[in-house]
């Protein structure tokens, strides 16, 4: 029993940063009806930049600054490679945004190299533990639960309460519509690859003490974060959360029945299978999504 | 005499013009690289069809170059020997696909023939992509290329994790493949020009199989698809249909290329199965201009020439995303197309036109 528990604990710890993932993906897709395939890369520049500067700067604050420092990267991105293009082609699309995840990699290689680097935890040690009736818990999975659970309210009141949310959700709603009612349907966009970087790079830095982060792991994490967003419906965030919490427990126990190695073999063969079977999504509206463009 | 025919006797003519370059400046070592290159390209014109013709992208083609190549070097280097007194093994033997050889250290070796490797291999990678394909393709835009992409990711993880394909080491000691009496593919230095032949000799005959596949009634109903799906359906073009046995056929180029590669190379290893490798051949269908297979099988020759020499450094991935970027940004339909020369003159039209209003 207390081992069944362990695993669901594990499982909630990987499902909160694919959650964090897949969310960065849903306000992309929403303000733009496009996937960006180098949303892993903003997670992982994230808990690398603050790695960095956590040698000049106390933890809290080097965790702030890597994350504005990727949301201004996240929107020169949008301005230099996407904001000028005339209605692109999704073919194009994709293409372009896998071309700057290697981009995004190639140039975390050459500064940080090879190295994994994770940042200290943010309370305690890594052997700390809180006793949870015989579930051992480390206190940096509260410090994740907890800063995502905050992000996702947060996100919930910026979109239905604010101006500048209500813009964006006007913009995924009906573009030519919102443009007419004066809505700067290109600022939005810039803006919501500003605030997907930002998640990222949050994310990035709440995991990076238990999960490490190198140079490569954005693109595994994006994976995880597509299939989390499909499962849940691409760009309904609350059923992302759950959907991610699902994942993530599913994959911890996959480890009972399969070689750890291929622990990414089972979440991606979920991935198909949804594809295949319900490419709506757990929670989606089939008649909804097929009005939607892919 | 066919344009077609121009086309491919001019291909033909290069070829032997490299190695006859190759042979003048004393540098035939270069062919070796060719040679890999000329098995790249095999992949890389099936894909182009894929892409540029049926209009559906993959990123998942490393994995069927990776299972085609990986199952070829595991039956030619499982040692059966141990097992041949079992009747289904006698009868492997009986019906000679199996081969004794001697191992490096003199005991007997019994394995799979390379043909009966080949065959079995490149059959496998048919029914893989037949079965996947089916679901797969009914799928667009981004489903498409994640489902693809997550497919190359599975065989790359399942070709890591599995200690009996070597792991992260990958499979090696690999025979060379004796396609007729005389001619082996394989990495002996004494074979070299010969090899550099063969090679070349299975691209044109792939190339021109493609050519004369667009030129058919085929080839129109795959550019119908592209043009317009709906009205390609509407047409009465049984349009599932067509995309599925292009991704087969594609598919099977890709298992065909990797068969090849390992039994040249002797050994394979995971990079072959990662995305990077799927992403640098979408990256080189996409350069050659998407529907040109001219254009992707030149620029498949420059830049993966390049890369196997290691011209590009420790920048090698970097420079395939660059130029992706690039390209998709500037010049969405390739380099390699007939319109060029007129963009180029219209630009300096307009650059003219400005100059003279200002």
């Amino acid at each position: 029993m207390e081992l069944l528990l362990q695993y669901i604990v594990a499982g909630v710890t990987y499902g909160t940063i694919y959650a964090i993932v897949a969310i960065g993906f849903n306000i992309i897709y929403n303000t733009t009806g496009i996937i960006n395939f180098a949303q892993g890369e903003f997670v992982m520049l994230g808990g690398m930049t603050a790695f960095t500067l956590k040698e000049y700067l106390p933890l809290p604050v080097a965790i702030i600054s890597a994350v504005i420092i990727t949301m201004i990267i996240g929107a020169l991105i949008e301005i230099v490679f996407i904001r000028w293009l005339h209605k692109p082609s999704v073919l194009r699309m994709i293409i372009i945004t896998i071309g700057l995840s290697i981009l995004i990699r190639e140039t975390a290689l050459h500064i940080w190299g090879e190295g994994v680097t994770a940042l200290p935890y943010f309370t305690g040690t890594s052997v700390t533990s809180v006793n949870l009736g015989g579930v051992f818990v480390s206190p940096q999975v509260f410090w994740a639960v907890g800063i995502s659970s905050i992000m996702v309210i947060l996100l919930g009141i910026f979109f239905n309460f604010t101006l500048l949310g209500k813009q964006m959700r006007a913009c995924s709603a009906n573009r030519e519509a919102a443009r007419l009612c004066g809505i700067s349907t290109r600022n939005m966009v810039t803006f919501s690859f500003m605030l997907s970087a930002g998640i990222g790079a949050l994310g990035g830095c709440i995991v990076s003490p238990i999960t490490y982060i190198q140079y490569d792991s954005g693109s595994q994490l994006a994976i995880k974060g597509f299939t989390v967003a499909i499962l849940g419906g691409l760009g309904n965030s609350t059923a992302a959360v759950a959907a991610a919490m699902i994942l993530g427990i599913l994959e911890s126990f996959s480890i009972w029945a399969l070689p750890a190695a291929y622990k990414d073999v089972v979440s991606i063969a979920i991935m198909l299978i949804i594809l295949f079977v319900k490419p709506s999504g757990l929670f989606g509206n089939a008649a909804a999504a097929r009005l939607k463009e892919y | 005499m066919s344009a077609k025919f121009i086309q491919i006797f001019g291909f033909a003519v290069t070829i032997v013009a490299i190695q006859v370059f190759t042979q003048l400046t004393d540098s035939s070592f270069h062919l070796t690289q060719f040679t890999m290159t000329a098995y790249y390209s095999l992949l890389v014109i099936g894909l182009c069809m894929l892409i540029g013709y049926a209009g559906q992208i993959s990123l998942g083609h490393a994995g069927f170059f990776a299972i085609g190549g990986y199952m070829s070097a595991f039956l030619t280097t499982h040692n059966l020997a141990a097992m041949k007194g079992t009747p289904f093994i006698a009868l492997l033997s009986k019906l000679g696909l199996l081969v004794e050889r001697k191992d490096l250290y003199g005991g007997e070796l019994l394995a799979f023939h390379p043909w009966s490797a080949c065959i079995l291999s490149v059959c496998t990678v048919l029914v893989i992509a037949y079965v996947i394909g089916g679901p797969v393709l009914k799928l667009k835009g981004h489903y498409l290329a994640m489902a693809t992409l997550g497919f190359g990711i599975i065989i790359y993880r399942i070709v890591l994790g599995t200690s009996s394909l070597g792991a992260a080491d990958g499979i090696s000691g690999v025979p060379g493949f004796s396609i007729f009496p005389g001619v082996m593919i394989g990495g002996s230095g004494s074979g070299r020009i010969l090899n550099y032949y063969v090679a070349w000799g299975i691209v044109i005959a792939g190339m021109t199989f493609l050519l004369n596949l667009i030129g058919s009634r085929v080839g129109r109903a795959l550019s119908a698809i592209h043009g317009a799906e709906d009205a390609a359906e509407a047409m009465g073009i049984p349009t599932a249909n067509y995309k599925l046995r292009v991704f087969v056929l594609s598919a099977g180029f890709a298992a065909v290329a990797g068969v090849l590669l390992t039994h040249y190379n002797g050994s394979i290893g995971p990079s072959e199965a990662s995305v990077m490798k799927s992403v640098r051949y979408v990256a080189i269908v996409a350069i050659g201009g998407m529907t040109s297979l001219w254009g992707a099988i030149s620029m498949s020759l420059i830049l993966n020439y390049f890369s196997l020499r290691g011209s590009f450094g420790t920048y090698d991935d970097a420079v395939f995303g660059v130029i992706l970027i690039l390209i998709m940004l500037f010049a969405p339909d390739g380099l390699i197309r007939k319109q060029v020369l007129g963009d180029l003159k219209s630009y300096l039209k307009r650059i003219r036109s400005k100059a003279v209003a200002s």
